[in-house]
């Protein structure tokens, strides 16, 4: 209860128009997978929109138009507004911008704003479109942007993440920063193993509910598929996006063949929670009760964290 | 391409034209035990090479397919051509026009280029003597489940022992309380039978999403340590609950064939009756192919191995199927 009393921490995420921003979020949220994009036409005037995850957190995205003037008007009226009560600033560049000038100005102008109103927030920077530079140039060109950025953020810091919509480094940077946003995230992750050996999974995922996003895993032994944090929640996404279109949306999932079985529930309030076992000869009966009852220590968890997340952050 | 090789529509963009005849054979991944020859846009009959007699003599059914964005004028003559010319080999073959490409049309427009392909094309057969050529239309496009329901159809008509499998349906579900039942085949997604109540578009493409999640998790967790074993196999099964008390629950049937039904939460909470049903109906399926397979080793060249074929006309960049 105490809870709704304090006002909803931010996320922003900004960046010049056309930088990939739009098209980013609609693929983490759900909305869309990559191929869609393209259909997205360029934010014309400013955009506002967002997305409600991991409970109390509220994804702001703000898009002012290509205008410069109008930006830099919007800015200087709203500043305070838009900047107050921010955890985190996702900054996005794109990798292939004529005007590295002023797409570092409008940065900066943001980190002002942060230090005034939001001294204590996290800033990542996203180097975008990685997909349109040559291979070999990558690592050379996102090291130089790096170095750029960090030394153009002091005396706040920032986290740099190179990424393309087409592979999975978008996902990944995406999970890192979701990951650092998670409330004690390290005896989440305990409580998950425990959980786990005591259940005798092969790996259990954790999913941020809105976005499926893995949050935390863990895992007993080597997995042959690197790529498939990635892979599963494009899959369940894929899924949710089809019983929307039936006005539902899907609660649970088993599915088995002769080697695995693997089970999807929700978990807590924020969260969904995968099981895999390779025994299949286990009851599922068994496992379902076991999640069931982990739920509520989780939970608990969850609820302790809470009003506690937003003290510490301020 | 999209429904026998899983391609997504997006990547057929880049396939190209098919210059000449190409023979798919499926018959080991697919239950569609059948060849799919691709025929290019232009054909000749008069080319001696082209041994046309011999391919339609042992097919069982003709897909043509005309682009619907395209001026479909020259279309329907050379449709024209091909069936009358396939008829006079094998009266007994089905004859399927796929008016493809929909995706871009709206409804009306839709509605009137089937009516306007129909009455010209059966105008043409009336014409020519052959009302007794019957020629079914269907509207499709890669972009969504209408190809699949298409062949879903074309196939169903070349099952002999359609009839049976319905049969079973009905009475499996009637007794296990299920609204719905698909017997599919899992690589393609057609449906080769469902029970005889009618079939809702929305209950068919959920089916089908299901078929993929079930399939791409099991891609990932699905194999042996050492990456062998299939991702569908004897032991492939799933249930999935959504939050409107549906339940979706599949079970492997053949290892080409998989069953999904939809049903209430409250029937699925009889599971044991469910899946005792299922044993018997399953076995009861196996038995049903075991016969038809008996009978074809015997009748040797019937028309029960049907052989299909896509004739694309106006052979664009863009081929489909």
């Amino acid at each position: 209860l105490i809870f709704s009393f304090f006002p909803s921490l931010q996320v922003l995420l900004m960046g010049k128009s056309g930088s990939g921003k739009t098209s980013m979020r609609s693929i983490i949220f759900a909305n869309y997978i990559a191929r869609d994009t393209r259909r997205l036409g360029a934010t014309i005037d400013v955009e506002h929109s967002h997305v409600r995850f991991l409970g109390n957190l509220v994804l702001n995205l703000w898009d002012c138009g290509g205008q410069d003037t109008f930006m830099e008007n919007y800015f200087t009226s709203q500043r305070d507004n838009i900047f107050r009560n921010v955890e985190v600033l996702i900054y996005v560049f794109d990798v292939e911008s004529r005007e590295l000038e002023k797409d570092m100005h409008y940065y900066q102008s943001c980190l002002e704003a942060i230090l005034q109103n939001s001294p204590d927030a996290k800033i990542f920077c996203l180097v975008h479109k990685m997909d349109l530079v040559q291979e070999d140039q990558r690592d050379l060109i996102f090291k130089e942007r790096e170095e750029d950025l960090k030394r153009l953020s002091r005396p706040l810091e920032c986290v740099c993440f190179r990424t393309s919509i087409w592979d999975e480094t978008l996902y990944k940077a995406w999970s890192s920063i979701v990951y650092q946003l998670i409330p004690n995230v390290q005896q989440l992750e305990m409580n998950l193993r425990n959980f786990a050996q005591i259940i005798e999974a092969d790996e259990v995922l954790l999913f941020e509910r809105a976005t499926f996003l893995v949050i935390s895993h863990y895992q007993c032994k080597e997995q042959r598929d690197v790529h498939r944090f990635e892979k599963i929640s494009n899959i369940i996404k894929q899924f949710k996006l089809s019983c929307s279109k039936l006005a539902a949306s899907f609660q649970s999932m088993e599915v088995r063949n002769s080697n695995f079985a693997a089970f999807i529930d929700i978990f807590t309030s924020n969260t969904y929670v995968m099981v895999v076992m390779s025994d299949p000869s286990i009851p599922s009966a068994a496992t379902l009760i076991n999640i069931r009852n982990a739920r509520k220590h989780f939970e608990k968890l969850e609820r302790v964290d809470g009003p506690k997340h937003s003290l510490l952050m301020r | 391409q999209v429904v026998f090789h899983k391609m997504s529509p997006n990547e057929t963009l880049f396939l190209e034209s098919t210059n000449k005849i190409y023979k798919d054979d499926i018959s080991n991944s697919s239950f569609v035990n059948f060849q799919i020859w691709d025929f290019p846009g232009q054909m000749d009959f008069f080319d001696p090479t082209f041994d046309y007699e011999m391919i339609f003599r042992g097919t069982g059914a003709l897909i043509y397919v005309i682009d619907a964005q395209d001026d479909y004028m020259e279309a329907l003559t050379r449709l024209h051509i091909t069936v009358s010319k396939a008829y006079k080999v094998n009266p007994e073959m089905n004859f399927e026009v796929f008016i493809h490409k929909v995706d871009g049309l709206s409804d009306d427009h839709k509605i009137e280029t089937q009516r306007d392909i129909h009455q010209r094309a059966n105008d043409d057969l009336t014409d020519a003597g052959l009302e007794k050529l019957h020629l079914s239309f269907y509207l499709t496009s890669i972009y969504d489940h209408s190809i699949f329901e298409a062949f879903s159809k074309v196939v169903q008509k070349l099952i002999l022992q359609l009839p049976t499998l319905e049969n079973l349906l009905n009475i499996f579900i009637s007794n296990s309380g299920i609204e719905k039942a698909f017997l599919f085949d899992v690589v393609s997604k057609i449906y080769i039978a469902t029970d005889s109540s009618p079939v809702d578009m929305q209950s068919y493409e959920l089916c089908c999403d299901m078929i993929d999640v079930v399939i791409d998790v099991s891609c990932i967790y699905g194999l042996k340590e050492d990456g062998s074993g299939s991702a569908y196999d004897k032991e492939s099964m799933a249930i999935i609950k959504l939050n409107n008390t549906t339940v979706l629950y599949l079970k492997e049937v053949t290892k080409f064939l998989a069953l999904v039904c939809i049903l209430r939460e409250e029937s699925f909470e009889r599971k044991g009756l469910i899946d005792y049903n299922f044993h018997c109906f399953r076995k009861a399926i196996h038995e049903v192919f075991e016969v038809g397979v008996a009978s074809h080793r015997i009748c040797n060249h019937q028309s029960s191995t049907s052989n299909m074929k896509a004739v694309t006309h106006n052979g664009t960049p863009r081929n489909a199927v």
